[in-house]
């Protein structure tokens, strides 16, 4: 079986040949992932099966908990221990999931949560690719809280990415929620391996001050540090709202304080946390909006339509939420169309229709069939 | 938010100086109990407990579920954290797995631990995670307002129930041994120094220790069902919970006190050590 193979070549060339689940993994791992807990789920079970294996070799921990409620409330716990924490599932697993993905956002608890996205909804087709989850991503849980939500477009994207998803939890402090999908998941292709050196630190900064001068939820801090349990600072976490000690709270003042921190520390860095890559907007008179397995179909329409003359560019996103209100506000007096294609009845055409407030016009390419958007079915769009 | 006064009558020095050595200083009290409730006793037993056994405080996790009894963490001066409604266990086992020198100490209700939380509570007695779990069983909802539980006996009159109820309810410590739980013990807020023994042995426990410690709601069960007080609650616990006889231990509908399991048994941690060193050697 080609996996196996994969699993002992070296990394000597720099490179590997590996599935987009495979490169979660490998990303994960050198981002310094060190507990993992899962449940089996179409089509995100080869995550937890590749890393039931690496963990235990390199000393690090692997649990399969009984459900995915159980997962995403080890995965918090294990965090604030101190420890670098993922899990993976799909769209069933990820509804289950929503009520502590909200604990762990108003917790300010840093986590990173897989979804391998497939046909819904309820049991849908587990081994169909789909994008349906885009609003889920950012409203699932209930009440208002902030979140972050990247969508690779590949397999050496989906490495990186999953790096960037534990950089921006430890730097922010937010459970991040990296949306694949299942064709990107499986899907086979040539990896460059970052180089170690480059990677960016992920390691979670100790508070300095006195125990007794800490506040894990200061409210003149963007983003306070967290600190580990064990450590000498006792603290109180709880899922009621919460003053800065951490001590659940009624007073309007202190709720508020803690909305406008919390989405703040998102907000004030939006120029970090929205990454998309512009491919021939220089002179685009048609903008393609798109994001994980519909920017591949959007990227070889692209290359028809221009063949054909037609003067158009793919604006590819690679974080979902925030979305990237101020790239489509401009955008919106630039270009005559927004086009957006995505494998769901719309969803991310509704983001872009609140920014664009009318000025571009916008049209959507969807499918929900359990099949990946044609490169054809885009062209058509931007000849009519 | 405002301020109450403490019209209780003051304790004596003795008592109020040692507990509130384990208690938050910057945390408004009174707690959130209401007068005369049980699960204050549980904490001061827990409390003597650590003490007793001389536990380091920055090693102590307590995690604690949605209830009455789940609002105890956010008193005590050691590592706090109040989850989601049943789900406590879950982060705990996260907890534990993650920095295995911490002393995870779990609280839940009745509600808590086997309705919402019941497939937590069995999976945990199954890999027999080294956590040492307090249920608080007062036979009720509380915090919500006096709905049954799966705890909440035949005949009972709830918020949910106001005909008696008619379901069957579950023995929760009957359950955590067939689960697979290494160490299991039950009593009673009234015999509160007996029950401070069975936590202090949980707590030095290998593997999942469970300490269901029997206590009451005056204020949601009591009222509804023609009960005077506490104290009358108290005096039913002294007369009818009697210890448990060996043979006694797994029969149903009887209540009583005791040990009913206390096994070694690997717990999960030491297997996944050596599951690592298979691993490496690989």
């Amino acid at each position: 079986m080609s996996e196996k193979k994969v699993k002992n070549q070296k990394n000597e060339s720099g490179y590997a040949f590996l599935s987009g689940n495979e490169a979660c993994v490998r990303g994960a791992l050198m981002a310094g992932l060190n507990f993992f807990a899962g449940y089996p789920i179409t089509p995100s079970t080869e995550i937890a099966e590749e890393l039931s294996g690496e963990m235990p070799k390199l000393g690090r921990q692997f649990i399969q908990m009984e459900d995915e409620i159980a997962s995403m409330g080890a995965i918090i716990g294990a965090s604030l221990a101190g420890a670098k924490s993922m899990t993976a599932t799909s769209g069933p697993g990820f509804s289950l999931m929503q009520e502590n993905l909200g604990y762990a956002a108003i917790a300010e608890v840093p986590c990173v949560v897989v979804n391998v996205q497939r046909l819904g909804p309820s049991t849908g087709g587990p081994t169909s690719p789909a994008q349906q989850e885009v609003m889920q991503a950012r409203w699932g849980t209930h009440g208002d809280h902030p979140i972050i939500a990247l969508a690779p477009s590949s397999v050496q994207e989906t490495l990186e990415l999953t790096i960037t998803s534990f950089y921006f939890s430890e730097k922010y402090r937010t459970p991040v929620i990296l949306l694949l999908d299942e064709s990107i998941g499986h899907m086979r292709a040539k990896v460059k391996l970052p180089d170690p050196e480059c990677l960016k630190d992920v390691d979670r900064k100790a508070p300095t001050c006195a125990p007794d001068e800490y506040f894990p939820y200061d409210y003149f801090k963007d983003v306070p540090r967290l600190a580990s349990f064990g450590e000498g600072y006792r603290y109180n976490v709880t899922g009621l709202h919460h003053d800065e000690e951490g001590f659940p709270t009624q007073r309007f003042d202190e709720i508020n304080a803690w909305y406008s921190r919390a989405f703040g520390k998102i907000e004030k860095h939006r120029d970090e946390i929205e990454l998309y890559e512009l491919i021939n907007m220089d002179d685009a008179e048609i903008a393609v909006i798109s994001f994980g397995v519909s920017a591949l179909s959007s990227m070889a329409a692209i290359k028809i339509a221009r063949k054909m003359g037609i003067k158009v560019g793919l604006v590819k996103l690679k974080t979902i939420w925030p979305f990237p209100e101020k790239l489509i506000w401009d955008l919106s007096e630039k270009v005559k169309q927004f086009i957006i294609p995505e494998l769901n009845m719309g969803q991310l055409i509704y983001e872009v229709q609140r920014i664009n407030q009318g000025r571009a016009c916008t049209v959507g390419v969807n499918r929900a069939d359990g099949d990946i958007l044609h490169p054809l079915q885009i062209v058509d769009v931007m000849l009519n | 938010m405002i301020e109450t006064t403490q019209t209780t009558k003051q304790p004596s020095k003795r008592t109020t100086t040692f507990v509130q050595q384990y208690l938050r200083p910057h945390k408004k009290f009174p707690a959130v109990w209401c007068p005369g409730c049980g699960i204050g006793m549980v904490m001061g037993a827990l409390i003597r407990a650590i003490d007793t056994l001389k536990i380091e405080r920055d090693n102590i996790v307590i995690v604690s579920g949605i209830g009455c009894s789940s609002r105890m963490p956010v008193y005590l001066d050691i590592n706090s954290i109040h989850t989601t409604h049943g789900r406590a266990l879950s982060f705990a086992t996260g907890l534990k797995i993650a920095k295995p020198k911490l002393h995870v100490i779990v609280i839940m209700g009745d509600g808590d631990a086997v309705a919402i939380g019941g497939n937590h509570f069995i999976h945990a007695a199954r890999r027999n995670i080294e956590l040492t779990a307090i249920v608080i069983n007062n036979e009720i909802y509380g915090l919500t307002g006096g709905q049954r539980s799966p705890t909440t006996k035949i005949g009972t009159f709830t918020a949910t129930t106001p005909f008696g109820n008619m379901d069957q309810s579950f023995d929760i410590s009957q359950l955590a041994v067939m689960a697979g739980a290494s160490f299991v013990a039950k009593g009673t807020v009234f015999h509160i120094q007996e029950l401070q023994r069975y936590i202090m042995k949980a707590l030095q426990k290998q593997g999942f220790g469970v300490v269901e410690a029997l206590s009451y709601c005056h204020t949601n069960l009591g009222r509804r069902n023609k009960i005077k007080s506490h104290i009358d609650m108290l005096k039913w616990q002294k007369e009818n919970v009697l210890p448990l006889k060996e043979e006694d231990k797994f029969k149903e509908g009887v209540i009583g006190r005791g040990i009913l399991i206390d096994k070694d048994k690997p717990g999960f941690l030491a297997q996944y050590s050596k599951l690592i060193k298979m691993a490496q050697e690989q």
